[in-house]
């Protein structure tokens, strides 16, 4: 038995698949279409003051393809609600009311003013909703009206506006981030100073979609002009997994709840965030791409993983792999590995060859007794895995760790101890052990 | 009673509707995406062996990799710059013996890219935009006269007047392509395209055709050499073996001008074809006509092949192509006698064959097939006014050359299905024009490459 139960600072849902603040979550009709569909949670599309922004009417969304039109990467120029805040405040709080097993959390973003958010807070209150996200990411449009990601920004205001809604909502407070910082660090401590119960990330990356090279603009534009969006889907994944992983291994933000958010578009992708820290993730690229039945892949994939695996609840695994990410220079730099073409899966397209050949080391072989054949030269082979990664067919290029006692042929040196760069004799640093340790702080 | 049951050879077994639709493309061409979809799946391999497997070396991973970034012009560019008649060879060549049949998909997977396909996809974005890629260079005052506008005419002529030398072709039959346009099943070539890619190649320039001139009909090869600096003889094959058994009774025909008048045919259903048809043979010419007389109406098609099935050098997926069509293909069957009445075929009589250690032995049992008409499809020969010029070398019935194309007479070059030691497909013919044209250009100007200009140049 696979107990998708989920929980997110006190915020509990059937699974931990929520629908991210965006458009799949404007309106009581989609949030209700998606419930049904069975998704653990929604976080509502974000409420602002009226009278309400005004949307662009000619593209909004952007996306970069891959094959068959597959989206890869998703691009938006859509602001914030654009309904009156009486309307969607009616319509959360009769969604509450009809669905009190799913998790309803109201996204929220107004002027920097003590006062501005403690009049929202108060309504939102009102509606039953079962906690707030503050909307500190933004990148486009409400930026420039000095909310959004221009909050998100400046860890300062962060810490300000989080405490102003702790002090005056009894509701969880989460704080969403922007990943348009230099690092994810201050603004995500700054949320933990401010008292949050959660943070959650990533909003989307500031991005241009491409250029229109007949008209000379961007593409899509909106009249022949054209501004930054917010990009996410799965090209922003990797991005994510790295701030979520500063985030869950930093002994100041280490306690704080995390929901994951960007690219997640099945259930491998989410199994990875929880690995890593997360205690749910929200998704919206890939509900915008297929509709709201992909949350029964996510499902049913996520409690067969478990069960293979003997996972019973979602505890079992979150986090696991989190003490795993470290710092460059805690690496081992006497852990050795070759890599090995397993010939019987080799279909000889020579990719390893050219790219080991033009790029790097030199390290693989075209030829060998007057045949198209590929293998490694373990004397230049420097363990880079280009060729794994290039190699079309999986598993079939593998790196191969080398045993204690083994001689690493390039170096000449047989493969053991433990050095990192910190204990180095390269290291200039590592020979004064007070340079050593701030080498390594 | 409908056309398919009238008795003997008559036309009009089906309706003309009915035969332009199975005369359609057998195979489709891509569309845009589709296209897009096909070109994402090569590997851009590194030395790639669907390259080497192409007789005129196309540089496939990268016009697959131009489709793919949305430049299909830029393809065609690619392989025109080693095959002219990269479009007819879109469509003709077995691909699944040569570039697809090497592509390293097959191992990890088991489909192969559709280079083919690709090709076309390409091909077809050139000649739809009319864009020409290449222009006649400088004049270098050289002459060269190019006997036979099929493949490796053109091909040889192309390249000549690339390099700015003035060619002459002159081609017996009155329109050009050779086999591209009357020896190809009509489905797999649509839309005239060996036409339009024959008036592709003459706009380079410095081509002059005169149609209707046959050697050895209407000049000999010692006057060709008196008024040219050069000449490139690309005959073909112009004759075909005969069953040795006709009795002079009608109905019995050669597949090659079945194949030839079909593919000149407007209206395809008023070829005359027979009711039982048996074609005798196991090459592609054999395939050609049975499947298009399958097409046409015939109610039985039989093909009657000499050996064992695996032994026919048509390959499996010409085959299959005949079999899906309706064809019967019966193995280890070789005639022995042409049954008639009243001067016309009845029948066919066959002998079973085996095989001992690769020599064919005749059982003795026999059967007879009934026929109304017999093609016959059991190879081509050089036609020996081509050859009236004694001194030319020739090796199994062909004409000798050396790497370069050139025969044993000095100043004379060949290529295509006429010499010796050819793959007999137009992409080999292809080849050996272009060979030729380099080898002649060297001959006349000294240059050992010549320097072929680009439109843009």
């Amino acid at each position: 038995m696979a107990d998708l139960r989920s929980s997110l600072a006190g915020i509990k849902s059937p699974n931990p698949f929520w629908l991210a603040s965006a458009p799949p979550t404007d309106k009581e009709y989609n949030v209700v279409r998606a419930f049904k569909a069975g998704w653990g949670g929604v976080v509502w599309k974000t409420l602002g003051e009226d009278p309400p922004i005004v949307n662009v009417s000619g593209p909004r969304y952007g996306a970069v393809h891959g094959t068959d039109r597959r989206v890869i990467g998703f691009n938006n120029i859509e602001l914030i609600t654009d309904r009156p805040l009486e309307v969607n405040l009616r319509e959360i709080k009769a969604v509450k009311r009809d669905w009190p097993d799913r998790a309803l959390v109201v996204s929220l973003m107004v002027p920097c003013e003590e006062k501005n958010w403690i009049a929202i807070l108060k309504q939102v209150e009102e509606t039953g909703a079962d906690g707030i996200e503050l909307n500190f990411g933004c990148p486009h449009g409400m930026n420039e009206r000095g909310m959004g990601s221009a909050v998100g920004q400046v860890p300062e205001y962060v810490e300000m506006v989080t405490r102003w809604c702790k002090t005056h909502t009894r509701m969880p407070v989460i704080v969403k981030l922007t990943p348009n910082v230099t690092h994810i660090r201050p603004p995500s401590e700054a949320a933990v100073r401010g008292g949050a119960d959660a943070v959650s990330l990533i909003n989307t990356v500031n991005a241009i979609m491409g250029v229109n090279l007949d008209l000379m603009t961007t593409a899509p534009h909106v009249g022949g002009l054209g501004t930054h969006g917010g990009m996410c889907g799965p090209v922003v994944k990797p991005i994510v997994l790295n701030m979520l992983a500063e985030i869950a291994r930093n002994p100041k933000t280490a306690s704080v709840p995390i929901s994951g958010i960007g690219g997640v578009e099945n259930w491998r992708d989410a199994a990875e965030f929880l690995a890593l820290g997360a205690s749910n993730v929200q998704v919206c690229t890939a509900a915008m791409v297929y509709g709201f039945r992909i949350v029964e892949e996510m499902i049913a994939g996520l409690r067969s993983w478990m069960l293979e695996k003997g996972y019973t609840c979602l505890d079992d695994f979150t986090g696991l792999a989190t003490p795993k990410v470290t710092d460059w220079n805690q690496l081992n730099l006497d852990y050795i590995v070759k890599a090995r073409i397993n010939q019987d899966l080799c279909i000889s397209c020579g990719r390893c060859h050219i790219a080991c050949e033009d790029t790097s080391h030199q390290a693989i072989i075209n030829e060998k007794n007057g045949k198209r054949r590929f293998e490694v030269i373990e004397e230049e082979c420097v363990g880079c895995n280009l060729c794994a990664v290039v190699c079309p067919v999986e598993n079939c290029i593998t790196m191969v760790e080398l045993q204690d006692g083994e001689l690493d042929k390039r170096t000449g040196i047989r493969v053991g101890g433990h050095r990192t760069w910190t204990e180095h004799p390269n290291n200039p640093a590592a020979a004064s052990p007070r340079l050593a340790k701030y080498a390594a702080s | 009673m409908s056309g398919r049951q009238v008795g003997g050879i008559a036309p009009k077994r089906l309706s003309e509707e009915a035969c332009t639709a199975n005369f359609a493309d057998l195979v489709a061409p891509l569309k845009p995406n589709e296209a897009r979809v096909a070109a994402d799946r090569c590997l851009f391999c590194y030395d790639a062996p669907c390259v080497t497997a192409c007789p005129t070396s196309i540089d496939i991973p990268l016009f697959i990799r131009q489709i793919s970034t949305g430049q299909p012009i830029a393809a065609a560019e690619t392989i025109f710059n080693s095959n002219i008649l990269g479009s007819m060879c879109a469509r003709v060549c077995p691909t699944e013996t040569l570039c697809e049949g090497a592509c390293v998909k097959l191992t990890s997977e088991t489909r192969p890219v559709e280079i083919g396909r690709l090709q076309r996809f390409a091909t077809d974005w050139a000649f739809a935009t009319g864009r020409q890629f290449y222009r006649a260079g400088a004049p270098t005052g050289g002459k060269v006269a190019v006997v036979g506008a099929g493949p490796a005419g053109l091909a040889c002529a192309h390249g000549l007047a690339r390099a700015g030398h003035q060619v002459t072709i002159f081609e017996g039959r009155p329109k050009g392509g050779g086999l591209n346009e009357y020896g190809i099943a009509a489905y797999k070539v649509n839309g005239d395209i060996a036409q339009k890619e024959l008036e592709y190649i003459l706009a380079v320039g410095g081509i002059s055709v005169e149609y209707a001139k046959a050697l050895g009909r209407d000049f000999s090869l010692e006057r060709l050499l008196a008024g040219f600096d050069a000449v490139f003889l690309g005959v073909g094959l112009g004759a075909t073996n005969d069953l040795g058994i006709e009795a002079g009774v009608t109905g019995v025909l050669d597949a090659v001008g079945f194949i030839a008048d079909l593919r000149q045919a407007p209206d395809k259903s008023t070829v005359p074809v027979g009711r039982n048809v048996v074609v005798v043979g196991g090459g592609m010419t054999a395939i050609d006509a049975a499947t298009q007389a399958k097409l046409l109406g015939a109610e039985v098609v039989t093909i009657v092949y000499r050996r064992n099935k695996t032994k026919m050098p048509a390959s499996k997926h010409e085959q299959d192509i005949a079999q899906t069509r309706g064809v019967l293909i019966r193995e280890n069957l070789r005639p022995v006698a042409i049954e008639s009445a009243d001067g016309a075929v009845t029948g066919i009589t066959l002998e079973y064959t085996r095989e001992d250690g690769g020599k064919l032995i005749g059982t003795g049992e026999r059967i007879t097939l009934p026929a109304d008409q017999i093609l016959a499809a059991i190879g081509q020969v050089l036609k020996a006014s081509d050859l009236e010029n004694a001194g030319l070398a020739t090796k199994s019935g062909r004409i000798a050359v050396d790497e370069d194309r050139r025969t044993s007479i000095p100043r004379v070059w060949a290529g295509g299905d006429c010499v010796a030691g050819g793959l007999d497909l137009t992409v080999a013919a292809v080849e050996d024009g272009k060979r030729a044209a380099a080898s002649i250009n060297t001959y006349l100007t000294g240059a050992a490459e010549p320097h072929m200009l680009k439109a843009g140049e």
